[in-house]
Protein backbone atom coordinates (compact mmCIF):
# COMPACT_ATOMS: atom_id res chain seq x y z
CA UNK A 1 0.00 0.00 0.00
CA UNK A 2 3.06 2.16 -0.59
CA UNK A 3 2.06 4.60 -3.08
CA UNK A 4 -0.98 3.17 -4.69
CA UNK A 5 -0.97 5.89 -7.10
CA UNK A 6 2.00 4.84 -8.71
CA UNK A 7 1.07 1.65 -8.69
CA UNK A 8 -1.83 2.57 -10.41
CA UNK A 9 -0.30 4.08 -12.96
CA UNK A 10 2.54 1.90 -13.43
CA UNK A 11 -0.08 -0.61 -14.36
CA UNK A 12 -1.96 1.61 -16.69
CA UNK A 13 1.24 2.71 -18.54
CA UNK A 14 2.07 -1.07 -18.71
CA UNK A 15 -0.55 -1.98 -20.17
CA UNK A 16 -0.72 0.84 -22.50
CA UNK A 17 2.48 0.50 -23.88
CA UNK A 18 2.11 -2.92 -24.17
CA UNK A 19 -1.04 -2.58 -26.90
CA UNK A 20 1.43 0.52 -28.63
CA UNK A 21 3.96 -1.65 -29.13
CA UNK A 22 2.24 -4.95 -30.39
CA UNK A 23 -0.50 -2.42 -32.34
CA UNK A 24 2.67 -0.85 -33.95
CA UNK A 25 4.21 -4.51 -34.54
CA UNK A 26 0.43 -5.56 -36.10
CA UNK A 27 0.51 -2.35 -38.44
CA UNK A 28 4.03 -2.82 -39.80
CA UNK A 29 3.05 -6.77 -40.39
CA UNK A 30 0.17 -5.55 -42.11
CA UNK A 31 1.73 -3.58 -44.43
CA UNK A 32 4.25 -5.95 -44.76
CA UNK A 33 1.94 -8.89 -45.53
CA UNK A 34 -0.88 -7.15 -47.62
CA UNK A 35 -2.92 -8.75 -50.22
CA UNK A 36 -3.04 -7.45 -53.17
CA UNK A 37 -6.83 -7.31 -53.57
CA UNK A 38 -8.55 -7.07 -57.18
CA UNK A 39 -10.53 -3.35 -56.22
CA UNK A 40 -13.01 -4.00 -58.07
CA UNK A 41 -13.66 -7.15 -55.59
CA UNK A 42 -14.17 -4.30 -53.05
CA UNK A 43 -16.29 -2.35 -55.42
CA UNK A 44 -18.61 -5.22 -56.04
CA UNK A 45 -18.95 -6.00 -52.04
CA UNK A 46 -19.95 -2.44 -51.80
CA UNK A 47 -22.70 -2.32 -54.23
CA UNK A 48 -24.16 -5.85 -52.74
CA UNK A 49 -26.79 -5.50 -50.50
CA UNK A 50 -24.58 -6.81 -48.20
CA UNK A 51 -27.34 -8.73 -46.18
CA UNK A 52 -25.36 -12.21 -46.44
CA UNK A 53 -28.51 -14.11 -46.71
CA UNK A 54 -26.79 -16.69 -49.08
CA UNK A 55 -29.48 -16.66 -51.33
CA UNK A 56 -26.56 -16.38 -54.43
CA UNK A 57 -25.19 -19.98 -52.93
CA UNK A 58 -22.23 -18.40 -51.84
CA UNK A 59 -20.72 -17.88 -48.36
CA UNK A 60 -22.03 -14.42 -47.95
CA UNK A 61 -21.70 -11.24 -49.65
CA UNK A 62 -17.71 -11.47 -49.86
CA UNK A 63 -17.52 -15.00 -51.44
CA UNK A 64 -20.15 -13.50 -54.18
CA UNK A 65 -18.37 -10.21 -54.69
CA UNK A 66 -14.99 -12.17 -55.17
CA UNK A 67 -16.28 -14.61 -57.80
CA UNK A 68 -18.45 -11.67 -59.20
CA UNK A 69 -14.83 -10.16 -59.42
CA UNK A 70 -13.10 -12.98 -60.68
CA UNK A 71 -15.78 -13.86 -63.23
CA UNK A 72 -16.74 -16.89 -61.82
CA UNK A 73 -20.15 -15.66 -61.49
CA UNK A 74 -22.72 -13.28 -63.68
CA UNK A 75 -22.90 -9.85 -62.79
CA UNK A 76 -26.68 -11.02 -62.17
CA UNK A 77 -25.86 -13.36 -59.49
CA UNK A 78 -27.18 -11.47 -56.55
CA UNK A 79 -30.94 -12.49 -56.37
CA UNK A 80 -31.38 -10.13 -53.93
CA UNK A 81 -30.83 -6.67 -55.62
CA UNK A 82 -32.17 -7.60 -58.66
CA UNK A 83 -31.66 -5.43 -61.45
CA UNK A 84 -30.68 -2.17 -60.16
CA UNK A 85 -27.88 -4.09 -57.92
CA UNK A 86 -26.65 -5.72 -60.86
CA UNK A 87 -26.78 -2.56 -63.42
CA UNK A 88 -24.36 -1.02 -60.89
CA UNK A 89 -22.38 -4.14 -60.71
CA UNK A 90 -22.45 -4.31 -64.61
CA UNK A 91 -20.50 -1.22 -64.86
CA UNK A 92 -17.67 -1.86 -62.08
CA UNK A 93 -16.92 -4.90 -64.31
CA UNK A 94 -17.28 -3.30 -67.46
CA UNK A 95 -19.68 -5.86 -68.75
CA UNK A 96 -23.09 -5.43 -70.04
CA UNK A 97 -25.53 -7.16 -67.53
CA UNK A 98 -28.39 -8.24 -70.39
CA UNK A 99 -31.71 -7.74 -70.33
CA UNK A 100 -32.04 -7.22 -66.28
CA UNK A 101 -36.11 -7.63 -66.69
CA UNK A 102 -35.42 -11.07 -66.98
CA UNK A 103 -32.80 -11.10 -63.91
CA UNK A 104 -35.39 -10.62 -61.18
CA UNK A 105 -36.09 -13.23 -59.49
CA UNK A 106 -39.14 -13.95 -57.32
CA UNK A 107 -40.18 -17.01 -55.03
CA UNK A 108 -42.78 -19.11 -56.36
CA UNK A 109 -45.37 -21.74 -54.90
CA UNK A 110 -45.26 -24.58 -57.03
CA UNK A 111 -48.51 -26.10 -55.77
CA UNK A 112 -52.37 -24.26 -56.35
CA UNK A 113 -54.32 -27.03 -54.62
CA UNK A 114 -56.48 -24.64 -52.55
CA UNK A 115 -59.04 -25.46 -50.29
CA UNK A 116 -61.60 -25.46 -53.37
CA UNK A 117 -59.64 -27.35 -55.51
CA UNK A 118 -57.67 -30.21 -53.59
CA UNK A 119 -59.56 -32.53 -51.59
CA UNK A 120 -58.76 -33.10 -47.95
CA UNK A 121 -58.75 -36.50 -46.32
CA UNK A 122 -59.30 -35.53 -43.07
CA UNK A 123 -58.82 -32.95 -40.86
CA UNK A 124 -55.83 -32.04 -38.90
CA UNK A 125 -55.69 -30.40 -35.19
CA UNK A 126 -52.64 -29.79 -33.75
CA UNK A 127 -49.52 -27.59 -33.49
CA UNK A 128 -50.10 -25.34 -36.98
CA UNK A 129 -46.68 -25.36 -38.72
CA UNK A 130 -45.63 -27.29 -41.48
CA UNK A 131 -42.60 -28.99 -40.41
CA UNK A 132 -44.88 -30.76 -37.44
CA UNK A 133 -47.18 -31.29 -39.97
CA UNK A 134 -44.73 -33.28 -42.36
CA UNK A 135 -44.84 -36.22 -39.86
CA UNK A 136 -48.61 -36.77 -40.05
CA UNK A 137 -49.90 -39.21 -42.81
CA UNK A 138 -49.57 -37.25 -45.95
CA UNK A 139 -47.48 -34.47 -44.28
CA UNK A 140 -50.98 -32.31 -45.24
CA UNK A 141 -54.36 -32.70 -44.59
CA UNK A 142 -54.86 -32.41 -48.35
CA UNK A 143 -55.52 -35.83 -50.23
CA UNK A 144 -52.08 -35.10 -52.79
CA UNK A 145 -48.99 -35.71 -50.60
CA UNK A 146 -47.28 -33.20 -52.48
CA UNK A 147 -49.94 -30.33 -51.61
CA UNK A 148 -49.28 -27.41 -49.76
CA UNK A 149 -50.15 -27.95 -46.60
CA UNK A 150 -51.06 -24.54 -46.01
CA UNK A 151 -49.61 -24.07 -42.27
CA UNK A 152 -47.41 -21.25 -42.94
CA UNK A 153 -43.79 -21.87 -42.04
CA UNK A 154 -43.35 -19.96 -45.10
CA UNK A 155 -45.03 -17.19 -43.92
CA UNK A 156 -43.05 -16.94 -40.80
CA UNK A 157 -39.49 -17.15 -42.56
CA UNK A 158 -40.56 -14.37 -44.01
CA UNK A 159 -39.03 -11.02 -43.05
CA UNK A 160 -40.52 -9.19 -46.06
CA UNK A 161 -44.60 -9.78 -45.57
CA UNK A 162 -44.50 -11.36 -49.66
CA UNK A 163 -45.90 -14.89 -48.92
CA UNK A 164 -49.81 -15.51 -47.57
CA UNK A 165 -51.52 -18.16 -47.38
CA UNK A 166 -54.94 -17.70 -49.40
CA UNK A 167 -57.62 -20.18 -49.22
CA UNK A 168 -55.14 -23.04 -47.79
CA UNK A 169 -52.31 -22.60 -50.16
CA UNK A 170 -49.20 -19.88 -49.98
CA UNK A 171 -48.83 -17.48 -52.59
CA UNK A 172 -46.22 -15.03 -53.51
CA UNK A 173 -46.54 -11.37 -53.59
CA UNK A 174 -44.27 -10.58 -56.71
CA UNK A 175 -44.07 -7.15 -56.03
CA UNK A 176 -43.05 -7.64 -52.24
CA UNK A 177 -40.40 -10.85 -52.70
CA UNK A 178 -36.75 -9.84 -52.72
CA UNK A 179 -35.53 -13.32 -53.43
CA UNK A 180 -33.82 -13.58 -50.62
CA UNK A 181 -34.75 -17.79 -50.17
CA UNK A 182 -36.03 -17.76 -46.79
CA UNK A 183 -39.33 -19.13 -47.78
CA UNK A 184 -37.65 -22.33 -49.84
CA UNK A 185 -35.80 -23.79 -46.84
CA UNK A 186 -38.78 -23.16 -44.51
CA UNK A 187 -41.15 -25.56 -46.78
CA UNK A 188 -40.99 -29.12 -45.94
CA UNK A 189 -41.93 -30.22 -49.26
CA UNK A 190 -39.79 -27.83 -51.12
CA UNK A 191 -42.61 -26.46 -52.80
CA UNK A 192 -41.12 -23.10 -53.30
CA UNK A 193 -38.33 -22.48 -55.76
CA UNK A 194 -37.36 -19.10 -56.79
CA UNK A 195 -38.57 -18.15 -61.24
CA UNK A 196 -37.72 -15.50 -62.78
CA UNK A 197 -40.10 -12.56 -62.15
CA UNK A 198 -41.38 -11.97 -65.66
CA UNK A 199 -42.13 -15.44 -66.53
CA UNK A 200 -45.52 -16.21 -66.81
CA UNK A 201 -45.92 -19.99 -67.68
CA UNK A 202 -44.92 -22.16 -64.72
CA UNK A 203 -46.00 -25.63 -63.81
CA UNK A 204 -47.64 -24.62 -60.88
CA UNK A 205 -47.96 -28.47 -59.77
CA UNK A 206 -44.97 -31.31 -57.82
CA UNK A 207 -46.67 -33.87 -57.32
CA UNK A 208 -45.43 -37.57 -59.17
CA UNK A 209 -48.69 -39.08 -59.10
CA UNK A 210 -50.07 -41.06 -61.52
CA UNK A 211 -52.91 -39.31 -63.48
CA UNK A 212 -56.04 -40.50 -62.03
CA UNK A 213 -55.22 -40.40 -58.43
CA UNK A 214 -54.42 -36.66 -59.15
CA UNK A 215 -58.15 -36.59 -61.17
CA UNK A 216 -59.21 -38.05 -57.71
CA UNK A 217 -56.79 -35.55 -55.46
CA UNK A 218 -57.05 -32.07 -57.12
CA UNK A 219 -59.19 -30.54 -59.99
CA UNK A 220 -55.34 -28.50 -60.68
CA UNK A 221 -52.60 -30.61 -60.68
CA UNK A 222 -50.63 -32.01 -63.11
CA UNK A 223 -51.97 -35.38 -64.78
CA UNK A 224 -49.35 -36.31 -67.22
CA UNK A 225 -51.24 -35.96 -69.83
CA UNK A 226 -48.20 -34.55 -72.28
CA UNK A 227 -50.57 -32.28 -73.65
CA UNK A 228 -48.03 -29.67 -73.29
CA UNK A 229 -44.91 -31.82 -74.30
CA UNK A 230 -46.55 -32.62 -77.90
CA UNK A 231 -47.74 -29.22 -78.22
CA UNK A 232 -44.33 -27.03 -77.23
CA UNK A 233 -42.55 -25.73 -80.68
CA UNK A 234 -39.59 -25.21 -78.82
CA UNK A 235 -39.30 -28.86 -76.91
CA UNK A 236 -38.97 -26.67 -73.78
CA UNK A 237 -41.51 -28.94 -71.61
CA UNK A 238 -41.16 -32.66 -70.87
CA UNK A 239 -43.44 -34.73 -69.05
CA UNK A 240 -40.54 -37.12 -66.26
CA UNK A 241 -42.27 -38.82 -63.71
CA UNK A 242 -45.70 -38.03 -64.51
CA UNK A 243 -44.74 -34.36 -63.83
CA UNK A 244 -44.57 -31.51 -66.78
CA UNK A 245 -41.18 -30.17 -66.30
CA UNK A 246 -39.96 -26.90 -68.10
CA UNK A 247 -36.32 -26.27 -68.95
CA UNK A 248 -34.24 -23.26 -70.53
CA UNK A 249 -35.83 -23.08 -73.49
CA UNK A 250 -38.61 -21.84 -72.84
CA UNK A 251 -39.81 -18.59 -74.28
CA UNK A 252 -42.82 -17.89 -72.27
CA UNK A 253 -45.06 -18.24 -75.81
CA UNK A 254 -48.14 -19.80 -73.58
CA UNK A 255 -48.80 -22.45 -75.45
CA UNK A 256 -48.47 -25.10 -72.94
CA UNK A 257 -50.71 -23.17 -70.69
CA UNK A 258 -53.94 -22.65 -72.76
CA UNK A 259 -53.14 -26.94 -73.51
CA UNK A 260 -53.35 -27.74 -70.51
CA UNK A 261 -56.47 -29.34 -69.00
CA UNK A 262 -56.05 -28.94 -65.78
CA UNK A 263 -54.83 -25.40 -65.69
CA UNK A 264 -51.63 -26.54 -63.32
CA UNK A 265 -49.37 -24.29 -65.73
CA UNK A 266 -49.98 -20.69 -64.81
CA UNK A 267 -50.34 -17.89 -66.90
CA UNK A 268 -53.74 -19.08 -69.61
CA UNK A 269 -55.19 -16.76 -71.28
CA UNK A 270 -58.89 -15.89 -70.45
CA UNK A 271 -61.15 -16.87 -73.31
CA UNK A 272 -61.71 -13.81 -75.66
CA UNK A 273 -64.45 -12.02 -74.94
CA UNK A 274 -67.22 -12.20 -78.32
CA UNK A 275 -66.43 -9.04 -80.85
CA UNK A 276 -70.26 -8.42 -80.75
CA UNK A 277 -70.53 -8.20 -76.93
CA UNK A 278 -72.65 -5.11 -76.02
CA UNK A 279 -69.82 -4.77 -73.40
CA UNK A 280 -66.92 -2.78 -73.97
CA UNK A 281 -64.31 -5.15 -74.22
CA UNK A 282 -61.95 -4.89 -71.39
CA UNK A 283 -58.73 -3.73 -71.75
CA UNK A 284 -56.68 -6.93 -72.38
CA UNK A 285 -53.72 -6.47 -70.75
CA UNK A 286 -55.57 -5.57 -67.42
CA UNK A 287 -57.82 -8.64 -67.96
CA UNK A 288 -54.10 -10.86 -68.53
CA UNK A 289 -52.63 -9.11 -65.42
CA UNK A 290 -55.89 -9.86 -62.94
CA UNK A 291 -56.19 -13.92 -65.06
CA UNK A 292 -52.25 -13.77 -63.27
CA UNK A 293 -53.42 -12.44 -60.57
CA UNK A 294 -55.76 -14.94 -59.71
CA UNK A 295 -53.97 -18.05 -60.63
CA UNK A 296 -50.86 -17.11 -58.57
CA UNK B 1 18.02 -32.70 -20.56
CA UNK B 2 16.52 -34.88 -18.83
CA UNK B 3 14.37 -32.62 -16.91
CA UNK B 4 13.34 -30.75 -20.77
CA UNK B 5 12.33 -33.81 -22.27
CA UNK B 6 10.06 -35.13 -19.71
CA UNK B 7 8.52 -31.77 -20.26
CA UNK B 8 8.17 -32.46 -23.65
CA UNK B 9 6.75 -36.13 -23.03
CA UNK B 10 4.65 -35.33 -20.12
CA UNK B 11 2.72 -32.84 -21.82
CA UNK B 12 2.22 -33.50 -25.17
CA UNK B 13 1.07 -37.53 -23.92
CA UNK B 14 0.84 -37.92 -20.75
CA UNK B 15 -0.94 -34.78 -19.36
CA UNK B 16 -2.39 -33.86 -23.03
CA UNK B 17 -3.76 -30.61 -23.38
CA UNK B 18 -7.08 -31.85 -24.96
CA UNK B 19 -7.61 -35.20 -23.42
CA UNK B 20 -6.72 -34.87 -19.94
CA UNK B 21 -7.05 -31.49 -19.22
CA UNK B 22 -10.03 -30.26 -21.06
CA UNK B 23 -8.61 -26.94 -22.81
CA UNK B 24 -8.76 -25.78 -26.28
CA UNK B 25 -11.98 -28.16 -26.41
CA UNK B 26 -13.71 -25.91 -29.19
CA UNK B 27 -11.14 -25.87 -32.03
CA UNK B 28 -10.73 -29.71 -31.36
CA UNK B 29 -14.41 -30.02 -32.33
CA UNK B 30 -14.91 -27.49 -34.76
CA UNK B 31 -11.61 -28.30 -36.82
CA UNK B 32 -11.40 -32.20 -36.93
CA UNK B 33 -13.65 -32.83 -39.79
CA UNK B 34 -11.11 -32.25 -42.79
CA UNK B 35 -7.19 -33.81 -41.72
CA UNK B 36 -5.38 -31.31 -43.92
CA UNK B 37 -7.47 -28.32 -41.98
CA UNK B 38 -6.81 -29.88 -39.05
CA UNK B 39 -3.03 -30.50 -39.75
CA UNK B 40 -3.10 -26.43 -40.48
CA UNK B 41 -4.98 -25.93 -37.14
CA UNK B 42 -2.37 -28.05 -35.75
CA UNK B 43 0.32 -26.15 -37.11
CA UNK B 44 -1.08 -22.56 -36.48
CA UNK B 45 -1.40 -23.70 -32.98
CA UNK B 46 1.93 -24.70 -32.30
CA UNK B 47 3.33 -21.33 -33.75
CA UNK B 48 1.31 -19.01 -31.68
CA UNK B 49 1.93 -21.68 -28.65
CA UNK B 50 5.49 -21.41 -28.93
CA UNK B 51 6.24 -17.91 -29.63
CA UNK B 52 3.14 -16.80 -26.88
CA UNK B 53 4.73 -18.86 -24.23
CA UNK B 54 8.10 -17.32 -24.70
CA UNK B 55 7.17 -13.68 -25.28
CA UNK B 56 4.66 -13.63 -22.23
CA UNK B 57 7.40 -15.24 -20.16
CA UNK B 58 9.74 -12.58 -21.28
CA UNK B 59 7.05 -9.67 -19.91
CA UNK B 60 6.66 -11.66 -16.98
CA UNK B 61 9.87 -11.84 -16.04
CA UNK B 62 11.02 -8.15 -17.02
CA UNK B 63 8.00 -6.29 -15.81
CA UNK B 64 5.62 -8.34 -14.05
CA UNK B 65 7.17 -10.23 -11.86
CA UNK B 66 7.95 -8.83 -8.29
CA UNK B 67 11.62 -9.54 -8.21
CA UNK B 68 12.01 -8.13 -11.72
CA UNK B 69 13.51 -4.99 -12.50
CA UNK B 70 10.62 -2.94 -13.53
CA UNK B 71 8.70 -3.33 -9.92
CA UNK B 72 12.48 -3.59 -7.92
CA UNK B 73 13.22 0.29 -10.15
CA UNK B 74 10.07 1.72 -8.93
CA UNK B 75 10.11 -0.35 -5.34
CA UNK B 76 6.63 -1.84 -6.28
CA UNK B 77 7.02 -4.82 -3.51
CA UNK B 78 3.76 -6.59 -4.80
CA UNK B 79 4.34 -6.69 -8.23
CA UNK B 80 1.99 -6.42 -10.98
CA UNK B 81 1.07 -10.05 -11.57
CA UNK B 82 -2.43 -9.22 -11.34
CA UNK B 83 -1.77 -7.74 -14.71
CA UNK B 84 -0.64 -11.31 -16.16
CA UNK B 85 -4.01 -12.15 -17.88
CA UNK B 86 -5.01 -9.02 -19.34
CA UNK B 87 -1.50 -8.62 -20.90
CA UNK B 88 -0.83 -12.22 -22.05
CA UNK B 89 -4.38 -12.02 -23.96
CA UNK B 90 -3.12 -8.98 -25.65
CA UNK B 91 0.38 -10.75 -26.60
CA UNK B 92 -1.65 -13.60 -27.61
CA UNK B 93 -4.29 -11.50 -29.77
CA UNK B 94 -1.60 -9.58 -31.59
CA UNK B 95 0.46 -12.88 -32.36
CA UNK B 96 -2.82 -14.64 -33.41
CA UNK B 97 -3.15 -11.45 -36.03
CA UNK B 98 0.23 -11.93 -36.98
CA UNK B 99 -0.33 -15.64 -38.14
CA UNK B 100 -3.46 -14.25 -39.74
CA UNK B 101 -1.84 -11.87 -41.70
CA UNK B 102 1.07 -14.25 -42.72
CA UNK B 103 -1.40 -17.17 -43.83
CA UNK B 104 -3.52 -14.93 -45.98
CA UNK B 105 0.04 -13.88 -47.84
CA UNK B 106 1.20 -17.07 -48.22
CA UNK B 107 -0.61 -19.98 -47.88
CA UNK B 108 -4.28 -18.89 -48.96
CA UNK B 109 -5.59 -22.01 -49.29
CA UNK B 110 -5.00 -23.29 -45.90
CA UNK B 111 -6.30 -19.66 -44.79
CA UNK B 112 -9.57 -20.21 -46.65
CA UNK B 113 -9.62 -23.77 -45.01
CA UNK B 114 -9.36 -22.55 -41.52
CA UNK B 115 -11.99 -19.94 -41.27
CA UNK B 116 -13.44 -18.76 -38.63
CA UNK B 117 -11.10 -20.75 -36.40
CA UNK B 118 -8.04 -18.55 -36.91
CA UNK B 119 -8.85 -15.76 -35.03
CA UNK B 120 -10.44 -18.52 -32.42
CA UNK B 121 -7.25 -19.33 -31.47
CA UNK B 122 -6.95 -16.01 -29.70
CA UNK B 123 -9.76 -17.17 -27.30
CA UNK B 124 -8.49 -21.05 -27.50
CA UNK B 125 -8.11 -21.19 -23.61
CA UNK B 126 -5.00 -23.58 -24.59
CA UNK B 127 -2.54 -20.53 -25.57
CA UNK B 128 -3.62 -18.46 -22.01
CA UNK B 129 -3.20 -21.94 -20.45
CA UNK B 130 0.29 -21.97 -21.76
CA UNK B 131 0.91 -18.50 -20.49
CA UNK B 132 -0.15 -18.47 -17.42
CA UNK B 133 0.70 -21.58 -16.04
CA UNK B 134 4.43 -21.20 -17.10
CA UNK B 135 4.45 -18.25 -14.19
CA UNK B 136 2.45 -20.67 -11.87
CA UNK B 137 4.90 -24.16 -12.62
CA UNK B 138 7.99 -21.19 -12.49
CA UNK B 139 9.60 -22.51 -15.29
CA UNK B 140 12.73 -20.70 -17.00
CA UNK B 141 12.99 -19.57 -20.66
CA UNK B 142 13.97 -23.26 -21.75
CA UNK B 143 11.47 -24.73 -20.13
CA UNK B 144 8.68 -22.33 -21.23
CA UNK B 145 9.60 -23.26 -24.59
CA UNK B 146 9.34 -26.43 -24.35
CA UNK B 147 6.40 -26.66 -22.31
CA UNK B 148 4.76 -24.59 -24.62
CA UNK B 149 5.95 -26.57 -27.61
CA UNK B 150 5.04 -30.05 -25.78
CA UNK B 151 1.36 -28.42 -25.04
CA UNK B 152 0.27 -27.73 -28.89
CA UNK B 153 2.06 -30.70 -30.05
CA UNK B 154 -0.15 -32.45 -27.79
CA UNK B 155 -3.02 -30.28 -29.24
CA UNK B 156 -2.47 -31.11 -32.78
CA UNK B 157 -2.11 -35.26 -32.28
CA UNK B 158 -5.39 -34.86 -30.59
CA UNK B 159 -6.63 -32.92 -33.35
CA UNK B 160 -5.54 -35.25 -35.72
CA UNK B 161 -6.13 -38.08 -34.28
CA UNK B 162 -9.60 -36.97 -34.19
CA UNK B 163 -9.89 -35.97 -37.63
CA UNK B 164 -8.53 -38.84 -38.83
CA UNK B 165 -11.26 -41.20 -37.10
CA UNK B 166 -13.92 -38.38 -38.12
CA UNK B 167 -13.20 -38.92 -41.52
CA UNK B 168 -12.56 -42.63 -41.28
CA UNK B 169 -15.46 -43.95 -39.67
CA UNK B 170 -17.92 -41.56 -38.49
CA UNK B 171 -18.05 -39.08 -41.38
CA UNK B 172 -21.24 -40.96 -43.01
CA UNK B 173 -23.05 -41.57 -40.38
CA UNK B 174 -23.39 -45.38 -41.13
CA UNK B 175 -24.24 -47.31 -38.61
CA UNK B 176 -24.75 -44.17 -36.02
CA UNK B 177 -28.22 -43.69 -34.54
CA UNK B 178 -29.77 -40.82 -35.35
CA UNK B 179 -29.83 -38.82 -32.03
CA UNK B 180 -26.18 -39.59 -31.93
CA UNK B 181 -25.28 -38.16 -35.12
CA UNK B 182 -23.06 -35.03 -35.60
CA UNK B 183 -21.76 -33.85 -32.32
CA UNK B 184 -22.65 -36.32 -29.31
CA UNK B 185 -20.55 -39.05 -31.21
CA UNK B 186 -17.79 -36.34 -31.41
CA UNK B 187 -17.96 -36.03 -28.12
CA UNK B 188 -18.11 -39.71 -27.45
CA UNK B 189 -15.23 -40.34 -29.85
CA UNK B 190 -13.29 -37.84 -27.65
CA UNK B 191 -13.69 -39.62 -24.07
CA UNK B 192 -12.61 -42.74 -25.90
CA UNK B 193 -9.51 -41.80 -27.37
CA UNK B 194 -8.86 -39.89 -23.37
CA UNK B 195 -9.34 -42.97 -21.44
CA UNK B 196 -7.15 -44.36 -24.38
CA UNK B 197 -4.52 -41.40 -23.13
CA UNK B 198 -4.91 -42.16 -19.80
CA UNK B 199 -2.80 -45.13 -20.79
CA UNK B 200 0.06 -43.21 -20.70
CA UNK B 201 -0.37 -41.90 -17.14
CA UNK B 202 1.75 -44.63 -15.20
CA UNK B 203 5.01 -43.48 -18.02
CA UNK B 204 6.05 -40.70 -15.72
Amino acid sequence: MENITTFVLVAALLVGATGLILGLFLGVASEKFKVEVDEREALVRAALPGNNCGACGFPGCDGCAKAIAKGEAPVTQCPVGGAPTAKRIAEIMGTEAGDLDQVKQVAFVHCQGSCDKAKQSYHYSGIADCSDLAVVPNGSEKECPYSCAGYGSCVKACQFDAIHVINGVAVVDKEKCTACGACIKACPKKLIALVPYKKKRLVACKNLLKGKDVRSACSIGCIACGLCEKNCPFDAIHVTDNLAVMNEKCTDCGICAQKCPTGAITGKRPVKPKPAAAAPPPPKKDAVKAAEGGAQ
Amino acid sequence: MLGLLLIAIKYSLVSNVVLSQFLGICPFLGVSKKTESSKGMGGAVIFVIAIASVVTHAIYILFLKASGPLCRALGLKDGLEFLNTIVFILVIAALVQFVEMFLKKNIPSLYESLGVYLPLITTNCAVLGVALNNVTYGYNFIECLVYGIGISVGFALALLLMAGIRENIIADNDGIPHAFQGSPIVLITASLMAIAFFGFSGMI
